[in-house]
C-alpha cells in the first residue's frame, strides 16, 4: 500500500525540479555507501539487553558512558570542562579531559586510553571497561573486545548441540534460556546468529558430530553477535519449540514435503517454499512456529519487524523536562529499549526506530514505519503528570481531500487501521488493569499516528505516584514493557492480518 | 586600656548595622512576593460591559486528568467573533487565576478569533502561550480540547477549526499536540466525551 502527500509543500512534483532531486538522491546514496558501517557494542545484563555505538576517536574505539549505563540504573550526569562528573546509582565517578585516569567514589582508577569530550558526551576507551565497570556497577562485567560484546553480572546463554538418536540428519540445540536468532542459509551451510541474547562459547568451539549429513557446528563472535554455523551435506531448515529454548535443524526437503501435505491450495502470491539451501545466501527471521502470525501468509508484502518501536523526541527536541536532569527522550529511549526486549522474548521481532540521541522529524518516522510494513507501530512518550499509563490512539484531523486508488492521504493514512489500533490499546489496557497499573484510553491528535498505514499506538508513561524518578526505575518500566508486550501477543493474531 | 566612649560608638554602630540587616531582609521579601503580571506592561484590552450570559466553559483539571463542563456568567459582545474572542479569553483568566485547576504561563491571550462560514474557526493564540505552555501529550490536549470544545458548545456552526501561534502555523503546541492540520469538531466532540471521564 502507498500513500501520498497533496499539500502545496510537496515540491518533487514540477518537472523542472526532478532531476537536481534525483541528482542530490545519487550523490546522497554514493556517499553513504561509501561510509563505514557503523560499529556497536552489544551489553547484555538481567535489567536490559541493548547496544551502544562504538566510535573511533584518538585512534581508538570508544563508547559513551552515559548511553552505556542509562539502561542499567539512575544516572547523573554533571559537566563541567574539563572535568565530568557521572552519578550511577550511589556511585560517583569523576573524569578529567585528556587524562588516562579516573576517580571513582574517591579511589583512582586508570584508564587505557584518555577520557574524552565528544559533542558534550564523555567517552571512555572500549578497553578500559574491564576494569571501569566493576568499579562503578560494584559486580562483575565481562568484555569480548574484539567481537563488541559485554556481559554485565553473572550473564549468560549456554548451550549445548546433539545428533538425534533416532534421526542422525536431525540436529538439536538446547538453550538455557529462550532465544530467538536470526537464521540464514547458504549452500551447505545454516548460521544461526544471536544479536540479542547473551549466547556463550561452548568448551570447544568446533562440535563435531557423528552423522553423515551433519558434520559440525561452530561457534564464533563478531560484530556485537554470536553466531553458530552448522555445516551439512543436505539443505536444512530451523524450527523452534515454544518455549524458544530448543531449535532443531532437519532436512529442508522433509520440511517441504509436510508443509505441502497440509496446505492443499496455495496461497495467492507466493511461490511454493524452495529448499533452504538451493537459494542464495538468503535472511529470514524466525519465530517459535506456535506463535507464528496466523495471517502471514496472507500479507502480500515482505516483513521484516513484526512491531516498531518508536522512541519519541531525540536530539534537540527532549521533550518535556520531567525533573532538573531528565528528559522523555531519554526515558523514552530506555523504554524503547526495554520494550524491544519484552517483545523479542515473546517471539516479536522488534526494530527499535531511535535507539540514540538522534533527532528524527515526525514525517521520517512515519516514512520509516511505513516502508517497513510492520504489524505493529507503538509510539512512546513519558510524563511527569498524572499516574499509570496512557493508551493513545489516532485522533485524525479534518479531512481535506480522498484517497486515490492504492495511495493514502497522508494526514489520514491511519484512518483504515484504526479499529484494529483501538482494539490493540484495549489489549494492552487489559494487561496493565491486571497489574493493578492506572490506565486510561485515549484518542489524540498527535503525530506521526495519523501518517501511519498500520495498527499504531502511542504509550504515554506516567510515573507510579508523585515521584517522577521513578520512571528511571528498572522495574517499573519492566512491568510495564511486559505489560504492553503481553496486550499485543494477545491480539497478535489480529495484528497479522493487518495491512 | 580601651576607653568607654569608643565600646559605646562600637554598640551604637552594630545595632544600626544590625537593624539596616533586618530592614534590607524584609524589604527583599516584600520585592519577591510581588506577582510578576504586575510588571507586564503590555496595553489591556478594554473590558466588556453590557449585559451577562450563561456560558459553559469546558474546564481541564491537571489532578485528575479530566475536562468539566462549568456554567459561568461572563459580559458578551453582540458581534459573533468578538463574543468568541471573549468566551475564550473568560477561559484563559480562569487558568490564569492563581488557583487555576490547569495554570498556563504568565502572559497567555488569545490574540483573535476568525469566524469564516462555513464552519471554519482560527484562533490565533500568542506565543506566550505557546512556548511556556507545559509539554505532556495529556496536557497539551486538555488545553486544546478545552479551547475548542468551549469554543463548539457557545458558538454553534463550527465543523473545523485551527490554532495559530503569532498568526503563524505550528507543528505542535508544546511539542506534542499536532497544530499543523484542520481539527475536527466531530472529533473533538468525541475526545471531550473520553476526556470527562476518567475511566
Amino acid at each position: 500500500m502507498r500513500w501520498s502527500r497533496t499539500n502545496e509543500s510537496w515540491a518533487l512534483r514540477t518537472v523542472h525540479l526532478k532531476w537536481p532531486a534525483l541528482f542530490f538522491l545519487l550523490i546522497g546514496m554514493l556517499a553513504l555507501s561509501a561510509a563505514p558501517a557503523e560499529r556497536h557494542l552489544s551489553v547484555y545484563s538481567t535489567a536490559a539487553t541493548y547496544s551502544v555505538p562504538i566510535e573511533q576517536l584518538d585512534g581508538r574505539d570508544y563508547v559513551g558512558l552515559f548511553e552505556l549505563l542509562d539502561p542499567l540504573g539512575t544516572v547523573n550526569v554533571r559537566s563541567d570542562p574539563p572535568r565530568w562528573r557521572i552519578h550511577y546509582n550511589n556511585v560517583l565517578a569523576e573524569f578529567v579531559v585528556g587524562r588516562s585516569r579516573a576517580r571513582i567514589q574517591g579511589r583512582d582508577a586508570d584508564l587505557t586510553g584518555r577520557f574524552l569530550l565528544d559533542s558534550g558526551r564523555g567517552v571512555v576507551p572500549v578497553d578500559s571497561l574491564s576494569s571501569l565497570l566493576p568499579r562503578l556497577l560494584g559486580g562483575p562485567a565481562t568484555l569480548h573486545e574484539a567481537s563488541g560484546r559485554l556481559f554485565i553480572g553473572s550473564i549468560g546463554t549456554h548451550f549445548t548441540a546433539t545428533v538425534s538418536p533416532g534421526d542422525p540428519s536431525r540436529l538439536v540445540f538446547h538453550f538455557t534460556a529462550p532465544v530467538n536468532p536470526t537464521v540464514a542459509t547458504e549452500p551447505g551451510k545454516i548460521h544461526l546468529t544471536f544479536r540479542h541474547e547473551p549466547v556463550t562459547a561452548p568448551a570447544s568451539p568446533r562440535l563435531t558430530f557423528n552423522s553423515k549429513s551433519i558434520s559440525s557446528a561452530e561457534y564464533s563472535e563478531g560484530d556485537g553477535a554470536a553466531e553458530i554455523t552448522v555445516s551439512s551435506t543436505i539443505p536444512l531448515i530451523a524450527n523452534f519449540s515454544p518455549d524458544g529454548q530448543m531449535i532443531t535443524l532437519s532436512p529442508a526437503r522433509s520440511q517441504v514435503a509436510a508443509n505441502s501435505a497440509q496446505t492443499s491450495t496455495p496461497t495467492p502470491g507466493h511461490a511454493p517454499p524452495e529448499p533452504a539451501a538451493a537459494k542464495a545466501p538468503t535472511e529470514t527471521h524466525s519465530f517459535p512456529p506456535a506463535a507464528q502470525p496466523a495471517a502471514s501468509s496472507v500479507a502480500s508484502i515482505p516483513r521484516k519487524y513484526f512491531a516498531i518501536v518508536d522512541a519519541s523526541h531525540g536530539g534537540q527536541d527532549r521533550g518535556e523536562a520531567l525533573s532538573r536532569t531528565l528528559t522523555e527522550k531519554d526515558i523514552t529511549v530506555a523504554f524503547a529499549r526495554r520494550l524491544r526486549q519484552e517483545l523479542e522474548s515473546r517471539g516479536i521481532s522488534t526494530l527499535v526506530l531511535r535507539d540514540s540521541d538522534a533527532s528524527l522529524s515526525l514525517d521520517d518516522r512515519a516514512y520509516y514505519a511505513n516502508n517497513a510494513h510492520p504489524a505493529v507501530y507503538i509510539a512512546l512518550h513519558a510524563a511527569s503528570n498524572g499516574q499509570g499509563v496512557r493508551l493513545y490512539t489516532s485522533m485524525l484531523p479534518y479531512a481535506t481531500g480522498d484517497d486515490e486508488g492504492p495511495f493514502r492521504q497522508w494526514n489520514t493514512a491511519q484512518s483504515s487501521a484504526i479499529p484494529l489500533s483501538q482494539a490493540t490499546a484495549v489489549s494492552v489496557a487489559s494487561e496493565l488493569k491486571k497489574l493493578q497499573i492506572p490506565v486510561r484510553t485515549l484518542t489524540a491528535p498527535l503525530r506521526p499516528l495519523n501518517n501511519v498505514l498500520t495498527v499504531a499506538i502511542a504509550v504515554e508513561v506516567a510515573p507510579p505516584a508523585s515521584d517522577v524518578s521513578a520512571l528511571t526505575a528498572p522495574d517499573y518500566q519492566q512491568l510495564i514493557a511486559g505489560a504492553v508486550a503481553n496486550g499485543i501477543v494477545n491480539i497478535r493474531s489480529q495484528l497479522g492480518a493487518a495491512p | 586600656m580601651i576607653p568607654r566612649h569608643f565600646y559605646i560608638a562600637a554598640s551604637v554602630m552594630l545595632a544600626a548595622v544590625l537593624g539596616m540587616s533586618i530592614y534590607a531582609w524584609r524589604m527583599r521579601g516584600r520585592v519577591a512576593a510581588t506577582p510578576a503580571s504586575s510588571s507586564d506592561s503590555r496595553p489591556v484590552v478594554a473590558p466588556v460591559s453590557g449585559p451577562t450570559e450563561e456560558v459553559t466553559l469546558f474546564v481541564a483539571y491537571d489532578d485528575l486528568g479530566i475536562l468539566r463542563a462549568q456554567a459561568a456568567r461572563i459580559p458578551l459582545p453582540s458581534v459573533r467573533q468578538q463574543r468568541a474572542e471573549e468566551l475564550l479569553r473568560a477561559l484563559i483568566a480562569l487558568y490564569l487565576d492563581k488557583t487555576s485547576p490547569h495554570p498556563i504561563p504568565v502572559g497567555s491571550d488569545i490574540r483573535s478569533v476568525y469566524l469564516i462560514d462555513p464552519g471554519l474557526a482560527v484562533i490565533d493564540i500568542n506565543a506566550a502561550f505557546a512556548d511556556g505552555h507545559r509539554s505532556g501529550v495529556l496536557s497539551e490536549e486538555l488545553t486544546v480540547a478545552s479551547l475548542l470544545q468551549t469554543l463548539s458548545a457557545n458558538i454553534p456552526g463550527i465543523l473545523k477549526a485551527k490554532i495559530l501561534v503569532e498568526g503563524q502555523p505550528r507543528e505542535t503546541l508544546a511539542g506534542h499536540v499536532d497544530l499543523s492540520g484542520f481539527f475536527d469538531l466531530t472529533a473533538v466532540h468525541q475526545l471531550t466525551a473520553e476526556l470527562e471521564t476518567q475511566q
